[in-house]
């Protein structure tokens, strides 16, 4: 409000203009998430009309050729391969964080984070590519066919460390300084203060970016479509080759035609759904997290 | 002020969609208008088409006032709209059959699959029923068919790809009955995949294994009922798993159509039919 040149309780003509410009490019933002959500709706609308919803998730299979469409195995690889990923990820995110922020010497720090902030600019394809070409063949001599749930978390877990690491990171700086010499004061060791006053205090931005990092491991596509061996099956171990949401439509997008194109759409609105059920969940902690 | 907010919205959402629905229109309009410029629509299957489109272009940029219009629909609605005349070219991946003779087609390019192994695979041939064996999971081991003990791993394609639908229709399988440990996309995937793994077997178009065999990628392509699977096999047509890419019109091509025709049957689209991994025919 200091565009205001008398107070700051009535507009002035500089803030009215100003506040119809922002108010004009926000309502874009949110139309533009509504449009999508409306074509979605729209392009899956076709086999929604004659194909009751369940049997999205109780089909015998997933055949669109031979109007079979079950999805329920891909939403479960989904599901395990980012949580299996965010499983990995988050930990060790937490760790390097606790590292460079309160253990590191400030050059080393400064290093480290480099390379963090490098391993996020990786293009997700590089990770496939070094996926299919050198982890896949490992993990196939110990157990094959080698491309399964297990490498494609392993990948997705190293594509969302960066982001997990440089969030909790943030959170960790934007706990104030005096938090953690009042603990030192009253003889707590270094070790006990962080996990006993600033890791409670850093809680939401750290969970906050955790959400971020799983809302990234759900809807990667070219990675897991490299390493996740495809098959569609409910995984009975690790060593399953599986297909996630994302995989799907990329594979069969470009050949499919009429009920099997619409019966994408409706993963892709399947992707959507799942996306908000986790952006409710960070809201509804984050109300929760207030009321502490 | 919420009110404003969302009236605002809604108007908004009513303006693009309205704006959305108009844009079909304006296209017929505009096609309407310039009736002096001369359209060629291709429809069937969506093999032939992506190869179509790259020569339509080829032919547009030659042809400024002629418009090539490519649309996919299946080998059999391919024949059907040049029947009908609902398309002036129909394209069809595959021969005509017995009770399609009244048609015209003009093989343009012709499509091999070959079965590839790792190079490392002792496994020198396997027949026919060996192959049905593997990929519907009845054998499981490379020791069954003379090769070391390991497990198969079982390389298949993904739904709605024309190998699938040649590799399945060869053999005699449905899709539900194949018992794949990896699904892949296109052709690159398929070679990074066998490649990678000494004990998979999968299946590509011929073009692609050869060239990548030839420039030292681990991979062999095995031969079919004693037939070496190459480019040249192909070409004369004596490889089994492979398919004419016809276009089809009602009656003996005459103007504009048998230019295009003529056109994509020529040396000046060696190239683009290399580049989808299709083998040029013998001229």
């Amino acid at each position: 409000m200091t565009l205001s040149p008398r107070n700051t309780l009535s507009l002035s003509r500089a803030d009215r203009q100003l506040a119809a410009v922002l108010r004009l490019c926000a309502l874009l933002a949110v139309v533009v998430v509504l449009l999508i959500l409306l074509f979605l709706f729209g392009e899956s609308w076709p086999i929604l009309s004659h194909v009751p919803v369940w049997r999205f998730l109780s089909d015998d299979s997933w055949h669109p050729g031979q109007a079979l469409y079950d999805m329920s195995p891909m939403l479960t690889a989904t599901v395990l391969s980012s949580a299996g990923a965010l499983l990995l990820a988050v930990p060790l995110g937490i760790a390097s964080a606790l590292f460079s922020s309160y253990y590191a010497s400030p050059g080393l720090a400064a290093v480290y984070r480099r390379l963090i902030e490098l391993l996020a600019g990786i293009p997700s394809v590089v990770y496939g590519f070094w996926g299919l070409t050198t982890l896949a063949p490992l993990l196939g001599q110990w157990h094959p066919p080698g491309v399964s749930l297990l490498s494609a978390t392993l990948v997705l877990a190293l594509m969302v460390l960066p982001t997990v690491a440089l969030t909790a990171e943030a959170a960790l700086l934007a706990v104030p300084q005096h938090y953690y010499r009042c603990a030192a004061a009253l003889g707590l060791s270094r070790w006990s203060s962080l996990v006993g006053v600033v890791l409670p205090a850093a809680r939401t931005g750290i969970i906050a970016g955790a959400l971020l990092a799983a809302a990234r491991a759900i809807g990667e596509t070219m990675a897991v479509l490299m390493v996740a061996g495809n098959v569609v099956q409910m995984p009975h171990s690790l060593f399953d080759s599986v297909r996630t949401l994302t995989a799907n439509i990329a594979l069969e997008m470009a050949y499919a035609m009429g009920d099997h194109r619409a019966a994408l759409f409706v993963s892709g609105l399947a992707l959507m759904v799942l996306v908000l059920a986790l952006v409710g969940l960070a809201d509804a902690y984050k109300g929760q997290a207030a009321h502490d | 002020m919420k009110k404003i907010g969302l009236i605002a919205i809604l108007i908004l959402i009513g303006f693009i969609t309205w704006s959305v629905r108009q844009q079909p229109n304006n296209l017929q309009a505009t096609s309407a208008a310039n009736e002096s410029t001369s359209k060629l629509v291709l429809t069937g299957s969506s093999t032939v088409a992506p190869l179509a489109a790259e020569i339509g272009k080829r032919f547009e940029a030659l042809h400024p006032e002629v418009r090539i219009d490519v649309q996919t629909g299946g080998s059999s609605r391919g024949v059907n709209d040049a029947r009908s005349g609902l398309a002036d070219i129909g394209m069809a991946s595959r021969a005509l059959k017995a009770d399609e003779t009244d048609l015209q087609a003009q093989t343009i390019a012709l499509d091999g699959i070959g079965i590839i192994l790792h190079s490392s695979n002792p496994v020198a041939t396997l027949d026919k029923q060996q192959i049905i064996d593997i990929y519907t999971g009845k054998i499981v081991n490379w020791q069954a068919v003379g090769g070391r003990d390991a497990p198969i791993t079982v390389v298949n394609k993904a739904e709605g790809r024309s190998t699938l639908e040649l590799f399945l229709q060869f053999f005699g399988l449905k899709n539900t009955d194949v018992k794949p440990q990896v699904v892949i996309g296109d052709n690159q995937q398929g070679i990074k995949t066998v490649s990678g793994n000494p004990d998979a077997i999968g299946y590509v178009s011929i073009g692609s294994a050869e060239y990548e065999a030839e420039h030292g990628v681990a991979i062999k392509l095995l031969p079919l009922d004693g037939i070496a699977a190459s480019v040249e096999n192909v070409r004369n047509q004596s490889f089994p798993l492979s398919r004419p890419l016809n276009l089809v019109t009602k009656t003996a091509p005459t103007g504009l159509i048998k230019t295009f025709i003529d056109f994509a049957h020529s040396e000046q689209v060696d190239d683009l039919i290399a580049a989808q991994y299709f083998v040029a025919v013998p001229r």
